[in-house]
């Protein structure tokens, strides 16, 4: 399939998912998605689409969070990257891991550095975060404030 | 029979890193496996976030001390992702030429690791005095043996002299000798047979479930490789071969990157012939808003590197992903039913790297120690063998 043409089919399938579609370059295609459809778009993607999952990557931006899964068409080298907003307080998705093993890591990251919940996650331990840091304190938000008075606080400078 | 659980580290003898891995096993066969990373974690994507644009390239450099030109080549990718720019194409050889060495020095770097897991010392020896040669071309090329500091976004920060460029060549030249009768020592070795074929398969479908990457996906059938799927710096202008294998064992994961080192050799005298003048940096000055994405295969797959922009000097996010990331938890269908002694070369095949799965910076003398020169270390490692031979009464 072409680069076109699978565009074209994505507006076409999921018409009521997609809500906006940035064609930014050649190799890079950004699709912001309903959050609710994730699972029906990057199942398409994956498995028909014979795409590669990357990685996915989360950013606070305050009033809502916002995540990017992002799929390499090697065939064509086309990357997509879904893009999903959560708006806050509730932070819940539907867990990718059903469908792919590889998202299995890194929603667990997501989860304990953003805390953004993955329903149907096989097992949401803790993944890089030690087992003595607090229960929701999530470092990589905006809202974060450091709690450990005794932390080395060398930042180089 | 009841089951036991076998707990390999955090920190272990026998390891490079602190990884935690918890192996049950009924007898000597392993049943189970659970992975427990994060020793090494230090927040270098948030410390990123701290820094300007050129700074941060400096940061992730030092995310791992192997891969030190893989993150700032996806790292310098991804920002000119951002501003849509291409580099000139001096500077995607040179790039090419870097990023080709790493890889001789980091497979030559597993296959002694390897070697010195199955209990197969002399390979080990070997093969780290070969890669010595490597680092020494590395360090007339940019100065450095390791952590090159040569990438900038836009283009590289210091040129290659051509009067380095024939030294350079005939090194190359003069180590394929060795690697030759290398390869044929360790793919025709029966000790080496015996301990990596048929175990630690990973078949193709599960490959492509886990999303696995590089070599540890090649060796198991996926043509996946991102210097072909998605050409960056000069692969799709110099000729080269991927490496793809079948079976999926450990012996196919060793074969790949013995043959890939050849390979990379190849790429390095290519780009050599056809490397063409004019300018090595294309001077960007303002990062505008927006987002980019930088991946590059790295020795063990593909880096991959995600950077937003709100049009300051900053980046608001920036996510590094490496390649034993995705590799890692693969051992769930590697190791689960193999031997409890072959658990360690099966965990040891994906070549991890946790610096980079976790981000972490190299290790500082935090407790004001006294810091070795490579003399003093020579000095000292010949009073400890004096010492030695002096209680075993050997002259």
């Amino acid at each position: 399939m072409k680069r076109e043409e699978i565009l074209h089919n994505l507006r076409k399938i999921f018409k009521d998912d997609v809500i906006e579609v940035v064609d930014k370059s050649p190799k890079r295609v950004y699709i912001e998605i309903k959050h609710e459809s994730l699972v029906k778009v990057a199942s398409y993607i994956f498995k028909d689409l014979k795409a590669r999952f990357n990685t996915a990557s989360g950013v606070d931006m305050r009033n809502h969070m916002e995540i990017l899964y992002h799929f390499l068409i090697e065939d064509i080298n086309l990357l997509i990257s879904l893009r999903v907003k959560l708006q806050k307080p509730k932070l819940e998705i539907d867990s990718l891991v059903p469908v792919f093993e590889g998202a299995n890591w890194i929603e667990r990251e997501i989860h304990e550095i953003l805390g953004i919940n993955f329903k149907g996650h096989p097992d949401l331990k803790r993944l890089l975060l030690p087992d003595d840091w607090p229960e929701g304190v999530y470092p990589l938000r905006r809202d974060y404030k450091e709690w450990d008075k005794n932390a080395i606080r060398d930042r180089g400078v | 029979m009841a089951k036991t659980i076998v707990p390999i580290g955090p920190y272990h003898p026998l390891q490079e890193e602190p990884e935690f891995f918890i192996l049950t096993v009924e007898g000597e066969k392993v049943v189970d496996v659970d992975v427990r990373i994060g020793y090494n974690h230090r927040g270098i994507e948030k410390l990123s976030e701290m820094k300007s644009f050129d700074q941060s390239t400096f940061v992730i450099e030092r995310i791992c001390g192997i891969c030190s030109t893989s993150h700032p080549f996806a790292y310098t990718r991804a920002v000119e992702d951002i501003i849509s720019i291409e580099v000139p194409e001096r500077a995607k050889y040179i790039r090419t030429i870097i990023a080709e060495g790493e890889r001789i020095h980091s497979h030559l770097l597993w296959l002694g690791l390897a070697g010195h897991f199955l209990g197969y010392n002399t390979v080990y020896m070997w093969v780290w005095k070969l890669r010595e040669e490597i680092l020494d071309v590395m360090e007339i090329l940019t100065g450095n043996r390791n952590n090159y500091a040569m990438f900038k976004p836009g283009g590289i920060r210091r040129d290659i002299k051509s009067e380095d460029i024939p030294v350079v060549i005939k090194k190359m030249d003069s180590i394929v000798p060795t690697l030759e009768m290398l390869k044929k020592a360790v793919i025709d070795d029966p000790v080496i047979h015996a301990r990596t074929k048929g175990i630690g398969i990973l078949s193709k479908e599960e490959a492509i479930n886990y999303c696995a990457l590089g070599p540890t996906a090649r060796a198991s059938g996926v043509a996946r490789d991102v210097r072909k799927d998605s050409p960056y710096g000069a692969y799709d202008k110099v000729e080269w071969d991927m490496i793809v294998t079948h079976n999926g064992d450990v012996f196919d994961k060793l074969v790949v990157r013995v043959l890939e080192v050849f390979e990379s050799i190849r790429i390095i005298k290519n780009c050599f012939l056809s490397l063409p003048g004019g300018e090595i940096d294309a001077n960007i000055k303002d990062i505008p808003p927006g987002e980019g994405i930088g991946n590059i295969e790295a020795p063990r797959g593909e880096c991959f590197h995600y950077v937003r922009s709100d049009g300051t000097n900053r980046p608001v996010r920036h996510k590094v992903r490496a390649p034993t990331f995705m590799n890692l938890p693969t051992c769930k269908a590697t190791v689960i039913g193999e031997y409890i002694s072959d658990a360690t070369i099966i965990l040891a095949a994906i070549d991890p790297c946790y610096c980079c799965t976790e981000r972490m910076t190299a290790i500082r003398n935090i407790r004001g120690k006294k810091i070795y020169s490579g003399e003093d270390l020579i000095k000292l490692s010949r009073k400890k063998t004096e010492i030695l031979r002096n209680k075993m009464g050997v002259k």
